[in-house]
């Protein structure tokens, strides 16, 4: 049943370009879906809450740049060099933060994040502070294909979400994601049980956090510049409100979510003229200043009526579970 | 069960993509992209917007029966989503002119895009002197300001007033540091001497301790290298603190809507260089109570230059009945500018719009006679001698 | 003259002071975060965009009703505390039996939909604001001029959080409090009425936020987005002190300021940053902030 899904879930990504999505705008979607997996990696499936993942998001972003426009590295070690940068960074965060539990953890990586933030902000010859750098090159894969153009460009990113995605999926499902689940559903008990509940939880925080710079990094070499809304503590919120809307601890959810609010930030203007059009109601001109009103406005929904999230909500109801988590 | 949720992503997905298929054709199409929502909504912002439409039907709404559209967005403070919204506005919706708002980074993405699709940028609201230097283009157009042209500007203004002894509190980013390095320098320079300057994080909510650090330093003039609320409450913690009676404060960028927002009785004496003021003239005033009627608010210089660049585009168009971009943009090379926004205005081969600055001194409450009576001029600076000259530019189109 | 690190010594002991000030002000700001989480368990992300309605009414009931600052130090916050009820009983009251983590987000919502109301109506560039006239002016202390108005902010910031604190922790109803949050059932069964307690408690605490936003309108600039930036360090102040402890963020928002004021002195880019450093070493020292009781 899965497989079908996913089969199809493929040739609409594969063919998304043909029936009329904008290839640039679709990679983006991607990336940010792949960042919210990353994440959910975490929340959803070892229950550790990170407010600070827009540090290894934006950092490897500005790694994988500097590689690219600044040392000249072909595209591939760019964005390998963001995701080790990304990793070294879970690892120094994760090792400090895994000895709290809970909200104190939580509050370790938002502290962690604010540094990495100020550290960004003044670090102006990597970062260009808040002018970003500007005019990363985008290269050729294999030093062969011209990623100049955009929907060749897309197809590479595909890909590289379809690995990353693949590698979650392959976590959740072996016996050390079985081990993860252990330690959120009852940690004290996964601890009687003999496992060394710091170690998987640490490893768990790396691979979030390096598959989280590999999102960074490609995101970079979309945009073509990376600046500090990348490493800014409201990106971690969005990420966290991403994987809220979509469901926490189910694979697609974080998916649906990255979209749904990645389209909201984009579109919510274009989405009023369209229905000040239609209905002919000024109001909705000004929706697009309106885009943080309605996202929270979602958040508080979503947080009272659907607290499971969209797939978590499809699949509680087929499950034969009506009630309200 | 997974495969409806996969049908549901794609419902979602058929949504987002449906609503932007189309692309224009014979129409002239601009789009102007700025802070709708957040730090700089009220110098540009909608109010910007609504400047544009103002050009647009001042224009006639069509060029020689081709129509004039308009789309504007918000960036949120965002560069990716300012760039985004840029490409699929050149790529799919035809647009042929892009006014950039306020936000420097978001400025110098979209520049970037414009330049690789051939396409006119016209940056209204940045301060970054770096679009018309290391990052210009031939495609690029930098119209209101920027911060050399303040720093230049009131340094000599000021040092020509006595104002020889400096204190510089600054904005801890690359626009505050610019700033203050240009107007430091300049000051240098020109007989002033720098007597120290402390860094604070941006939005800051407390200034006291800054500002007691500037005033043990004993300089005669209290640069503000910061903008917006970051002024706004530097400002109003001097007056606190009686530290506007000891030191001159000098704001290196403020908007006639912060003054407005701070009132008369906080700024009265401040210097500050503007580029423009919506009561300099009789054209400056007509279009501005035209401007009020709208808003119910003056316009700042952002404002009225985006009437100005939109009115010049437009003009250009018209004379060339086309809106090729590189013949567009040598007729706007070629002619001066002369509107109600400035009468001397010259574009640049690197791309800068030069026209003169205004030092301006805030009004006492009691010489202010109706509301937003606020500046009294204290002297104009030549555009040649505010701008990066010749022979320190580093934009290659202009060597 | 003597100097301390490079630095005069009146120049430092007036920095001192001034972060003092600034501590008084953010323990009144934290006290109403520590009371709600203290009592209640949520994390109120919505302070900073209570504390921004309170300085609003404010600003709104002095240029509308032609009311004054001392009538509005009253008033503002009884309306801010009314709508915390408000959210309160049609919202937050469904989320206690789950992780803190929904009522954050849930605040967190609030929050963008509250500044996003402001915003609409008001714009950003912020609204005119004086120091009452009984206030304004300065006394020399000698070493530096102190502002009238920031000492009575210390003054009425001390006052507020020392009998707050004194309420919850020394008098019945304070007992009452915090048994009905620890064991509600018990409590009830007492013939306390609880549920109401609670509600009153959350309008309490954003009470305070309103009340510190008064205090705030006439130095800091009152404009819709005025609470986004404070409320990150209001939550390190709260946890640095120990999430459950009243006192522990009120001597807390007091060493902060100072810390703040030196750092201000010594590294003034980081000084906004450094209340985060504070936290990661606190943290990994004492589990749950220097006064918390792990739970």
């Amino acid at each position: 049943m899965n497989k079908i899904g996913y089969g199809i879930a493929l040739l609409i990504a594969l063919a998304a370009p043909v029936l009329g999505g904008y290839p640039p705008f679709l990679s983006k979607l991607l990336c940010f879906a792949l960042f919210a997996c990353a994440f959910n990696l975490l929340i959803g499936y070892t229950g550790l809450l990170s407010f600070g993942h827009a540090a290894f998001f934006g950092m490897a972003g500005y790694a994988a740049g500097n590689a690219l426009k600044v040392w000249g590295w072909p595209m591939e070690l760019g964005i390998l060099f963001g995701v080790a940068v990304a990793a070294v960074l879970g690892l120094v965060m994760g090792a400090l933060a895994i000895r709290r539990q809970g909200i104190y953890f939580a509050m370790i990586t938002l502290a962690l994040a604010q540094m990495v933030y100020f550290a960004a902000l003044r670090a102006g010859e990597w970062t260009g502070g808040e002018d970003g750098l500007q005019g990363v090159p985008r290269g050729k894969l294999l030093g062969l294909i011209d990623l100049g153009n955009d929907l060749t460009l897309y197809y590479l990113v595909l890909a590289i979400a379809i690995g990353g995605f693949a590698l979650i999926v392959r976590i959740v499902h072996s016996p050390f994601g079985q081990v993860l689940k252990a330690i959120k559903e009852n940690e004290p008990r996964a601890i009687s049980l003999g496992y060394d509940v710091d170690k998987y939880k640490l490893l768990a925080f790396v691979l979030s956090a390096s598959l989280a710079g590999l999102a960074g990094a490609v995101n970079t070499l979309v945009q073509g510049f990376e600046t500090l809304t990348d490493v800014h503590w409201t990106m971690s919120g969005l990420v966290i409100l991403m994987t809220l809307v979509g469901g926490m601890g189910t694979l697609a959810g974080p998916v649906l979510g990255a979209m749904l609010i990645i389209a909201l930030e984009n579109k919510l203007g274009d989405l009023g003229l369209f229905m000040a059009s239609v209905t002919h109601i000024e109001w909705f001109n000004t929706l697009g200043e309106a885009v943080n009103m309605v996202t929270g406005f979602i958040f508080v929904a979503c947080v009272l009526l659907f607290r499971r999230g969209i797939i978590g909500e499809i699949i509680a109801r087929f499950a034969g579970n009506t009630k309200p988590a | 069960m997974k495969l409806k949720a996969i049908a549901a992503a794609v419902c979602v997905c058929g949504v987002t993509l449906a609503a932007h298929a189309q692309i224009s054709g014979n129409t002239v199409k601009i789009g102007f992209i700025t802070d709708m929502s957040g730090l700089y909504t009220d110098i540009d912002g909608a109010g910007g917007a609504e400047a544009i439409k103002m050009a647009i039907a001042d224009a006639g709404g069509n060029i020689n029966g081709k129509k004039i559209e308009f789309i504007s967005a918000d960036h949120q403070n965002k560069a990716d989503i300012a760039a985004s919204k840029a490409r699929e506005w050149f790529d799919q919706q035809g647009v042929d002119m892009l006014i950039g708002g306020t936000n420097s980074g978001a400025n110098l993405a979209m520049a970037k895009v414009a330049a690789e699709k051939k396409k006119i940028f016209i940056s209204i609201g940045a301060g970054s002197a770096r679009l018309t230097n290391e990052e210009c283009t031939p495609y690029t157009v930098h119209y209101a300001y920027d911060t050399v042209a303040l720093a230049r500007g009131t340094g000599s203004a000021i040092l020509k007033q006595g104002g020889k002894t400096w204190y510089f509190l600054t904005a801890d980013y690359a626009f505050g540091q610019s700033l203050e390095k240009d107007t430091a320098d300049f000051v240098k320079a020109n007989g002033g001497k720098v007597l120290g300057s402390v860094k604070h994080p941006l939005s800051a909510s407390d200034f006291s301790s800054f500002l007691l650090q500037a005033q043990s330093s004993g300089a005669q003039i209290l640069g503000l290298a910061n903008a917006g609320g970051d002024a706004i409450n530097s400002i109003k913690a001097a007056n606190e603190f009686g530290i506007n009676k000891k030191m001159k404060l000098v704001g290196l960028l403020i908007f006639i809507n912060d003054i407005h927002s701070l009132g008369l009785n906080l700024t009265q004496g401040m210097y500050l260089t503007d580029g423009w003021y919506w009561d300099m003239n009789d054209d400056t005033r007509a279009w501005s109570k035209r401007y009020f009627e709208k808003m119910k608010k003056e316009p700042s210089m952002l404002q009225a230059a985006d009437y100005s660049a939109t009115a010049n585009y437009l003009k250009a168009v018209k004379a060339l009945g086309t809106d090729d971009s590189d013949k567009v943009m040598a007729y706007l090379k070629a002619n001066k500018i002369s509107d109600m926004f400035t009468k001397n205005g010259v574009i640049r081969p690197d791309g800068r719009m030069v026209h003169d600055m205004y030092l301006m001194e805030v009004k006492k409450p009691s010489d202010s006679k109706y509301p937003w009576d606020y500046y009294k001029i204290v002297s104009t600076i030549p555009g040649d001698q505010a701008y990066v000259t010749k022979a320190e530019t580093k934009c290659a189109l202009w060597k | 003259m003597n100097e301390i690190f490079g630095v005069p010594l009146p120049a430092m002991m007036s920095q001192l002071l001034l972060g003092l000030v600034n501590g008084s002000f953010y323990a009144m700001l934290s006290l109403g975060l520590a009371v709600i989480f203290g009592l209640l368990n949520v994390i109120n992300f919505s302070h900073g965009a209570l504390y921004m309605m309170g300085a609003f009414l404010a600003w709104m009931g002095i240029e509308y009703f032609h009311l004054n600052y001392w009538i509005m130090l009253v008033l503002a916050p009884l309306v801010v505390g009314l709508f915390g009820v408000i959210i309160e009983r049609t919202m937050l009251r469904w989320l206690y039996q789950l992780d803190h983590l929904y009522g954050l987000l849930l605040t967190f919502g609030i929050t963008l939909m509250v500044e996003g109301v402001f915003r609409s109506f008001y714009g950003v560039s912020g609204q005119p604001f004086s120091v009452p006239e009984q206030l304004s002016g300065a006394t020399d202390l000698g070493f530096m001029l102190l502002p009238n108005y920031r000492g009575w902010v210390v003054l009425a910031s001390l006052v507020v959080c020392l009998s707050t604190w004194f309420v919850i922790e020394k008098t019945k109803l304070g007992s009452y409090l915090r048994a009905g949050t620890e064991n509600p059932k018990l409590v009830e069964a007492f013939g306390v009425n609880v549920p109401l307690m609670v509600t009153l408690t959350y309008g309490f605490g954003v009470a305070l936020a309103g009340f510190a936003g008064v205090l705030a309108a006439p130095v800091i600039q009152v404009q819709p987005l005025m609470g986004q930036n404070l409320i990150i360090v209001v939550f390190a102040v709260v946890v640095i002190g120990g999430m459950g402890s009243i006192l522990g963020s009120i001597l807390t928002g007091l060493g902060l300021g100072v810390i703040e004021g030196l750092t201000k002195v010594f590294y003034p880019e980081f000084s906004s940053t450094v209340v985060f450093l504070v936290m990661v070493v606190v943290l990994l020292l004492r589990p749950a902030g220097l006064f918390g009781k792990e739970k």
